[in-house]
This record gives C-alpha cells, sequence and structure tokens, in this order.
C-alpha cells in the first residue's frame, strides 16, 4: 500500500493523541560525554549549556573513565569494530567467551551467556526455557522488556502484587499443579528505588518447588557489600535459577546484557534465544570496555562504597530539606510530587538552574504518583549534590511544597 | 448491588488494590483509572471463567470490557 494521505493523517492523529496526553517524548541533545557535567542543547536548537545530570545510570561512574575508554581503543584495534555475524556462524570472539566466564564468576552462578541488550536478554530467555505446561509469577512493577518476555512466551501468565510476599505465596500455591513455576521479579525497581526481598522470595521458591528470576540491572555492580548485586544483598548468591543483566548501567554503560544462572538454562538459551540466534553480540570495542569495567570492580569496591555515601548524602538533603521521598536505599531516589503537571513543571524549573532531572507520570507509573527521579553516581562530588540540593530547595520554596504532606500537596495540586 | 456485583467488587479489591487505595464502587474505572493495569487482567478473566464456568474469548476481554465492575457484569451475562 502506499503511503497515502490517509495512512499520514492516522499517525498523524495518534501523535497528536500522545502530544495531548502529554506524554510526547522529545530527546535532550548532549554534546559532551556522559558525566556528572553534561553540555546539553535543549530544547533543539538553542544553545548549550552545562548542567548536572541527576538521571543517568552511571550509577558508578564509569561510562568516561579513561582506563575504559583506553580498553575501549584497544580492544577496537586488537579485534576490529564488526563482526558481521550472529554468534553460532562466525560472530563469537575469544574475548566474548572471556566476559561471559567473568560475569559467571561475578555473579556467582554456573554460566552465562551475552545477549545485544538486556532487553533482548529478557524477551529471549521465556520462551526458550518455558512451554505452555509452564506457569510465570510476575511482580506487577517488573521492567518492560520482562513484560515483552513474558508476552512471547506460552507459558501461563500470572503476577503478584508489588513485593506482597503472602499475595505471591497465594498464587504458588494457585499454581502448584504446573510442571515448571518461575516466580519473576527485579532486583531494583526503577521507578521506586526500592529492592525483591530475595531472602523471602527465595525460601518460597523452595518450599513450593519453584525457580527464581532476577532481572538485576539496576543492581549488578554495586548493591550488595561487593557490589554483585541484590542477590548479595539477601545472602542468596548461588541460590538464584536465572539473573538477568545490562552494561548499559552501571558496567560502563554502553550497551549489551546477558542471561546468567544454571548451567542448563544458559544452554537452552544458547539453542534457542531467538534475539541469540538472530542478530549480532555485543561489538568487540564494547565487549574490551566491559572487560576492563569488571577488572576495576573486581580490585576495589571504592566506586561502590562512594556510591552508597553520596546516596545517602542526598537522600538526607532532601528529606531534610522536607520533600516527601520514596522509601529505599539505593541510589534511585523518588521524589514524590503526586501531580504530573506539577512534576514536569518542576523538572523545567530545576533545568533553568542547570539541574538535569526528569519528571515520570501516568502512565510510566500509577496515576497520581507522579514524581521527580533522581539518579545518583559515583561520578557526583559533595558540590555537584549541594549545588544540586540548592535547586531543588529553590523550586520547592516557589512551589510551596517543602514540609507539605501528601494530602496538602494534593489539595494545593490536583491528582 | 447484586450478588454477581459483590463477588466481582470483592476480588478485585482482593487481588488489585494495596493498603492505602481507596475502595472502588461498581463504576470506578479500573484500568483506565490505573488501578488495574491490562497485563494484570488475565488473573481478573481466569477468576470470572472459573466462578461462573464460562469461556471469555480473547477478542471480547478487552480492556473497555473490564474496564469497571459494572461493565464486567455485562460480559460475564453474555456468556451465561
Amino acid at each position: 500500500m502506499a503511503y497515502s494521505e490517509k495512512v499520514k493523517e492516522i499517525y498523524l492523529s495518534q501523535l497528536e493523541e500522545i502530544k495531548d496526553s502529554g506524554i510526547f517524548k522529545e530527546e535532550r541533545f548532549i554534546h559532551s560525554s556522559q558525566a556528572a557535567d553534561i553540555e546539553v542543547e535543549f530544547p533543539s536548537g538553542s544553545s548549550l549549556k552545562q548542567v548536572i545530570n541527576m538521571c543517568a545510570n552511571n550509577y558508578l561512574g564509569l561510562s568516561s573513565h579513561p582506563e575504559v575508554v583506553k580498553a575501549a581503543h584497544e580492544g577496537l584495534d586488537s579485534r576490529g569494530y564488526g563482526m558481521s555475524s550472529v554468534r553460532f556462524i562466525c560472530g563469537t570472539q575469544d574475548i566474548h567467551r572471556d566476559l561471559e566466564k567473568k560475569m559467571t564468576e561475578f555473579l556467582g552462578t554456573e554460566d552465562t551467556i551475552l545477549f545485544p541488550s538486556c532487553m533482548d536478554a529478557n524477551a529471549g530467555v521465556f520462551e526458550a526455557v518455558l512451554t505452555n505446561e509452564d506457569v510465570m509469577i510476575s511482580d506487577r512493577l517488573v521492567h518492560a522488556s520482562i513484560i515483552d518476555g513474558i508476552r512471547l512466551c506460552s507459558a501461563e501468565h500470572d503476577t503478584f502484587k508489588h513485593s506482597n510476599m503472602e499475595h505471591l505465596e497465594r498464587k504458588l500455591q494457585l499454581h502448584k499443579d504446573k510442571r515448571l513455576k518461575v516466580v519473576i521479579t527485579d532486583g531494583v525497581f526503577s521507578m521506586d528505588g526500592d529492592t525483591a526481598k530475595l531472602d523471602e522470595m527465595v525460601a518460597l521458591c523452595e518450599k513450593y518447588d519453584a525457580m527464581i528470576f532476577l532481572d538485576d540491572s539496576h543492581a549488578s555492580g554495586f548493591i550488595g557489600k561487593t557490589g554483585m548485586g541484590t542477590h548479595e544483598k539477601y545472602g542468596v548468591v548461588g541460590k538464584i535459577d536465572i539473573i538477568t543483566t545490562t552494561f548499559g548501567k552501571a558496567l560502563g554503560g554502553a550497551s549489551g546484557g546477558c542471561v546468567s544462572g544454571r548451567k542448563e538454562i544458559v544452554e537452552m538459551c544458547r539453542q534457542k534465544a531467538r534475539p541469540y540466534l538472530f542478530s549480532n553480540t555485543i561489538a568487540p570495542v564494547v565487549i574490551s570496555g566491559v572487560l576492563r569495567v569488571m577488572d576495576i570492580l573486581s580490585k576495589s569496591t571504592e566506586r561502590r562504597d562512594k556510591l552508597e555515601k553520596n546516596a545517602k548524602y542526598w537522600r538526607n538533603g532532601l528529606a531534610e530539606a522536607g520533600f516527601i521521598l520514596k522509601e529505599g536505599n539505593t541510589p534511585i531516589v523518588p521524589i514524590m510530587l503526586f501531580n504530573a503537571k506539577l512534576s514536569q513543571d518542576v523538572s523545567n524549573d530545576l533545568y533553568e538552574e542547570g539541574i538535569y532531572a526528569v519528571g515520570f507520570f501516568f502512565p510510566v507509573v500509577p496515576k497520581g504518583q507522579a514524581r521527580i527521579r533522581t539518579q545518583i553516581s559515583a561520578g557526583h562530588e559533595i558540590h555537584h549534590l549541594d549545588k544540586a540540593l540548592d535547586a531543588f530547595i529553590k523550586v520547592g520554596k516557589k512551589y510551596e511544597i517543602l514540609g507539605r504532606t501528601k494530602q496538602e500537596i494534593i489539595d494545593m495540586y490536583g491528582l | 448491588m447484586d450478588e454477581m456485583q459483590k463477588s466481582i467488587r470483592e476480588y478485585v479489591e482482593e487481588e488489585y488494590l494495596e493498603e492505602d487505595d481507596d475502595e472502588v464502587d461498581v463504576d470506578t474505572p479500573l484500568i483506565s483509572g490505573g488501578i488495574v493495569d491490562s497485563f494484570s487482567m488475565v488473573s481478573l478473566k481466569r477468576f470470572l471463567e472459573n466462578k461462573y464456568n464460562i469461556s471469555i474469548p480473547d477478542d471480547k476481554a478487552t480492556p473497555e470490557a473490564f474496564d469497571t465492575v459494572n461493565k464486567i457484569c455485562s460480559l460475564v451475562r453474555e456468556f451465561l
């Protein structure tokens, strides 16, 4: 069919609807490397503005680390730019296997398989290891990529209330006759910054003979005493059957992901996972960078320790100033504003003050739970956090929300 | 409120509401109101099919048809 006026009209009206509902997304162009201080062109065509980045997943501040950049250069020189093949034809280099081994060791699992992204890992893993005789039971707040993976899988699907262990147990009882049962959760929930109760979940899975799946994308490299992830924090290393994670956040921030876990499950992915079979894997230049990231992390916990300190400092500062925060103990610190427009207005005013922090509202988060989500990095220094805090307080005063209760803010701005 | 409205409302509250959520009535928008996400509708559909011994075809189990307790009751009655 030709791209007729009628077709064009259909798309234009859909785009209008997106704009009218206030969720039209616009990119902000960054003219510098990813770091705590960045130069941003926004709106498109405007002059560059120096701002402090408070919304990157650059938790360990390694995205532009000189050693990582150097390793990537060396990888480019020694292993070339592209593979021009999928893994199982002629697209696997020694360094791909090296990284798989390193991740297995780092995560405390049995084996690992790389994917072009964690989105691909989540999209491919369920279909590769489950059939219509099985059931997937997922937390209601799992990441969108897991939801896509669940949709692609023929196993039955059910959900449990966020982090509600009683509800999970009822669901495990309900599905006890299924051949295989998999409980699915994020390690750190990216919108709220809370962690899954993995110790309780593992106990329930053992009781009901279920496997457990963990997406630790917002945890790998910094949660837990040595940064292994949420499973280390809750003392269940070796008990998680499937872990997916990304190299696009703390672990260098470029791209790529993996499935790590039980040997047989990883092998099933190697035989059946479609994003692994039908797409080139991570480019050698990125693999070389991630290998250096893993070296840096194996030598010292300095960066994750600094991140923990920074996150505490930031959370305490905001709380003392009188903002309402989502409870949590991760570098994701959501400032609750409840009203969608207020979250947009506050974000815009912060940008004027040189602070880049984005507002989130329905449908990304539940209705009436609009917020500014801030993400702390080991790349932040105290002076960055102090400047950001001053800006938040200034904007908070303008909107008269400091020290207010949830109900008072809702009364002032509506839901 | 009849028996069907009552038991569907009870199920929705038990299955989907968190502790600090307001109660729902028969016309509260569940999906468009952000109380039930369309992905979690699966368990609601299974509950209705088991409770009323019916089979709801996938093309009828739309977010619109599941949006309020009253609409769900109308849908169930179609298949009784």
